[in-house]
């Protein structure tokens, strides 16, 4: 079956490269400027696997993770982080607020469609 | 082009996008608002920039887009106080990271200088702490999107799954893995991909049904994983539960057995049974957790209550993003729409169907639809004048640098929309006005100071809507136009005769004259670049007009009229003889019928006409564009009377008007050449083309010199 992705980046560069990487992988994409806008589009449609960014407008990455995990039909949803964050302070509060799992940017493609895969198990 | 030099073409509009907010985040910043909204969206802004320049491997701009970033990180979490000196530096490093992303976007080397003082500015003030040490972080990534190759040292594909190390690994979860989304049966095909796995599950710890918790974790297991990959490739499997469970991976040195081997789908099978679907908890043993009172967490409708950086979410204007050129095409077709509509209405009217009140109130609605149609679509074009503003907040930035003088630029109706040609086409002589203003029209801090006004110098740059168009307005609060010294540096120049009385206005207009310069030192500000001379053609060429307005000691304004669009005009169709011709309206003052006893001759076939208590030329049009002889007999039919650039007015003589209306615009340039006299061409409703008068150059060519003027007009007088 073919595994749904939703990606959350405030940037329509890594909106696109993502788009273009993913849909290459096979996986079918849906899209999402911030934090609040993917709260949305999740509402929708449940995918199997979320990217998203950590520093957005109107919803950062933290507070769409947290927001994700309170309810309890999203919980087993995987979430990928995104980022250039590097440090470990912000790796642990993105740990701490449910994230399945993180990738430094820029992203290397192939172990971002290795990740979800994983993830996606 | 392809996809991935698309994508590096939206970069670089992005990029262009985030260096406008940055901007004016920090200008919001520089006015006292340091809200952490405002922080976080110049912060944001960089670190955008940044990781996109990471993607391409833009080294040069991601290291000072970090360096940049670090300080705003600092600021952001309050280690470091935005002021004054902080943020012109901030404002500085807009202009080097713009520089940088257009030596980038061009594509040629990218001097690694660029930016060096400014980065040693940072340094200064933070400590080597902000030098970009993680720069190799990208250096060594390669971007390769379009090939998904899984033939790497971590792959997916089945990796052959020969004898090789043999690890014990033991694994506990934590209930808080689950909660990330984490499952164990995910690592267990990871590490089946990765070599033999023998998988031995602990139900031990499993409590009775009624102390049950789902949400807790009962179950560790031990798997022997025979592979060839080394420890760290083992352990990274485990990356992301890193934490959030026990784990021991241990070095077995020998082979074992595997008789306690559980084949694994058959393992998945029993946890996805026994788990409460879809949710992955780990207790396996219960289908339906009915005694359950209450779930540590609610569901939580998924809005979010505002607590990291949310704000009452403003929905998000959709857009989509189209070609000029596809735009550029309907204008084009809608303009053929509305002639079409014109020539309609006219074959019509012509037939004699319009007695029918059907046909013609059919038509009516047609024109309205048709205008409407018309207006919508031109206002895809229309763009806010907010980008071109903030760019020349920069412009005021160098020449405050250059010429020492303290200067805040205050913007107004940056929201005013505006045809994006006539933006762009609007950015030269803007910068040029706004390098005037603050070169020769605002005096140095001391000069200020002694005059009893603030030390910092404003330049006010506004756009407005007026009657149909819009105005844009330069001033500053400087010294106003030294008017003597205009005037003798005009005579001096031999542009005025030595013995000239001029009005205030006219010699306040003398800035306009080519080849005029006021500035005693040519700086090397304003005198690099053009004259007002050419700021004025080229708001000219936009179909726009230019006028000065000045008080000594109080400040100049500048102030350009202009079109809303390039595509129509609003014009009047006069004849003469048999040709029909289009006056724009903008340039007419008031249309007379001359009585010949207010016509005088001037000699050389020049006529004035008295208007009221004044004479202006009289020009026959006919005769000026050659599609008729000059006549020596008093002319007869209708005057226009019309007002250029400088103010001057003139009378435009034509054989009758015959029609007031919009006319859509073809360049003549385009389709023909360019022709002294005419601005475009236009076609009528009855299918004619029809030319579009320039009256400025119209009336210049015909002007006197003012001297040769008055000397005529005495005579006849």
């Amino acid at each position: 079956m073919t595994i749904t992705v939703l990606t959350i980046d405030d940037s329509r560069t890594m909106r696109d490269m993502l788009m273009m990487a993913l849909t290459e992988a096979g996986f079918q994409v849906t899209q999402a400027e911030d934090g609040q806008h993917g709260l949305e589009v999740l509402a929708l449609e449940t995918p199997r696997v979320i990217v998203t960014d950590i520093n957005m407008p109107r919803l950062d990455g933290f507070g769409f993770i947290e927001a994700v995990r309170r309810e309890e039909r999203y919980r087993s949803v995987p979430i990928l982080v995104l980022t250039t964050e590097s440090d470990d302070d912000k790796k642990m509060r993105a740990r701490k607020a449910g994230a399945t799992g993180w990738i430094i940017k820029p992203f290397d493609p192939v172990k971002l469609v290795a990740a979800i895969r994983r993830v996606a198990a | 082009m392809d996809q991935m030099a698309a994508i590096r073409e939206t970069f670089f509009q992005e990029c262009d996008e985030q260096l406008t907010t940055l901007e004016a985040g920090l200008i919001t910043m520089e006015e006292g608002d340091t809200s952490s909204d405002t922080v976080n969206a110049v912060f944001r802004a960089v670190h955008s920039i940044k990781g996109g320049a990471g993607a391409f491997k833009l080294n040069e701009l991601v290291g000072f887009a970090h360096v940049f970033e670090t300080a705003l990180d600092k600021v952001r979490s309050g280690t470091l106080a935005p002021d004054a000196d902080l943020l012109k530096l901030m404002l500085k490093s807009v202009d080097v990271l713009s520089d940088l992303v257009s030596a980038s976007r061009e594509g040629g080397e990218v001097s690694p200088d660029i930016g060096a003082s400014v980065i040693e500015e940072f340094n200064d003030l933070l400590g080597s702490g902000a030098k970009h040490d993680d720069v190799d972080e990208f250096a060594d990534i390669d971007f390769q999107p379009l090939i998904i190759d899984f033939g790497d040292p971590t792959p997916l594909a089945e990796p052959e799954k020969p004898e090789g190390n043999q690890f014990e690994i033991k694994f506990r979860p934590f209930r808080g893995m689950f909660d990330k989304a984490n499952e164990p049966i995910m690592l267990f095909r990871e590490l089946q991909r990765l070599g033999t796995v023998a998988i031995n599950c602990n139900t031990a710890n499993i409590p009775t049904f009624a102390e049950l918790d789902v949400n807790e974790s009962y179950l560790d297991w031990t798997i022997n994983f025979t592979t060839e990959f080394n420890r760290q490739i083992v352990a990274e499997v485990f990356e992301f539960v890193e934490g959030d469970c026990e784990l021991a991976i241990t070095d077995l040195a020998a082979p074992i057995a595997s008789s306690n081997e559980i084949d694994i789908e058959a393992l998945m099978q029993r946890v996805r049974s026994q788990s409460p679907a879809p949710a992955p908890i780990p207790a396996p043993v219960v289908a339906e957790p009915a005694e359950i009172e209450a779930l540590p967490v609610k569901p939580v409708a998924v809005s979010v209550e505002a607590k990291t950086s949310t704000k009452a979410s403003a929905p998000v204007p959709a857009t989509i993003r189209v070609d000029l050129e596809r735009v550029d095409r309907l204008i084009n077709l809608v303009g053929e729409l509305v002639i079409n509509q014109a020539m309609l209405t006219q074959r019509v009217f012509r037939s004699g169907n319009v007695t029918n009140s059907h046909v013609a109130t059919s038509l009516e609605e047609l024109e309205h639809l048709t205008r409407d149609l018309q207006e919508s679509v031109m206002a895809i074009r229309a763009q806010p004048v907010r980008p071109l503003f903030q760019r020349m907040s920069r412009i005021i930035r160098e020449v405050a640098d250059a010429t020492g003088k303290e200067v805040r630029l205050k913007t107004e109706g940056e929201a005013t929309e505006i045809d994006k040609t006539v933006i762009e086409l609007l950015a030269d002589p803007l910068t040029h006005m706004i390098r005037n203003g603050v070169d020769h029209g605002l005096e140095t801090p001391e000069e200020r100071v002694a005059a009893g006004k603030p030390a910092e110098g404003v330049i006010r740059l506004s756009a407005a809507h007026r009657s149909g168009r819009v105005v844009i307005e330069v001033s500053d609060d400087g010294a106003g136009i030294n008017r003597p010294k205009v005037l003798e540096s005009a005579k001096r120049k031999g542009l005025v005769a030595p013995d000239a009385a001029l009005t205030d206005a006219e010699i306040d207009n003398l800035l306009f004259l080519p080849g005029f310069s006021t500035a005693a030192t040519v700086s090397n500000i304003s005198g690099r670049s053009v004259g007002m001379d050419v700021v004025k053609r080229s708001i000219q060429a936009l179909g726009g007009r230019i006028t000065i307005s000045s008080k000594p000691k109080a400040g100049s304004t500048f102030s350009m009229s202009l079109p809303l669009t390039l595509a129509v005009l609003d014009g009047i169709v006069v004849a003469i003889d048999d040709q029909t011709f289009v006056i724009p309206l903008t340039a007419i003052v008031e249309t007379l019928q001359p009585s010949p006893e207010n016509i005088h001759p001037l000699g050389d076939g020049a006529f004035v006409m008295r208007v009221r208590d004044s004479f202006v030329p009289l020009i026959d049009v006919g005769a000026e564009i050659g599609i008729r002889p000059r006549s020596s007999k008093p002319p007869n039919g209708v005057a226009i009377l019309v007002e250029t650039e400088n103010r001057s007015r003139n009378a435009l003589l034509v054989d009758a008007i015959l029609d007031q209306r919009q006319v859509v615009i073809k360049s003549l340039e385009t389709n023909y050449g360019r022709t002294e006299g005419v601005a475009a061409a236009t076609i009528l409703g009855d299918g004619r083309v029809a030319m579009i008068l320039d009256v400025d150059t119209l009336v210049s060519n015909k002007r006197h010199e003012p001297a040769q003027f008055e000397e005529a007009l005495a005579k006849t007088s």
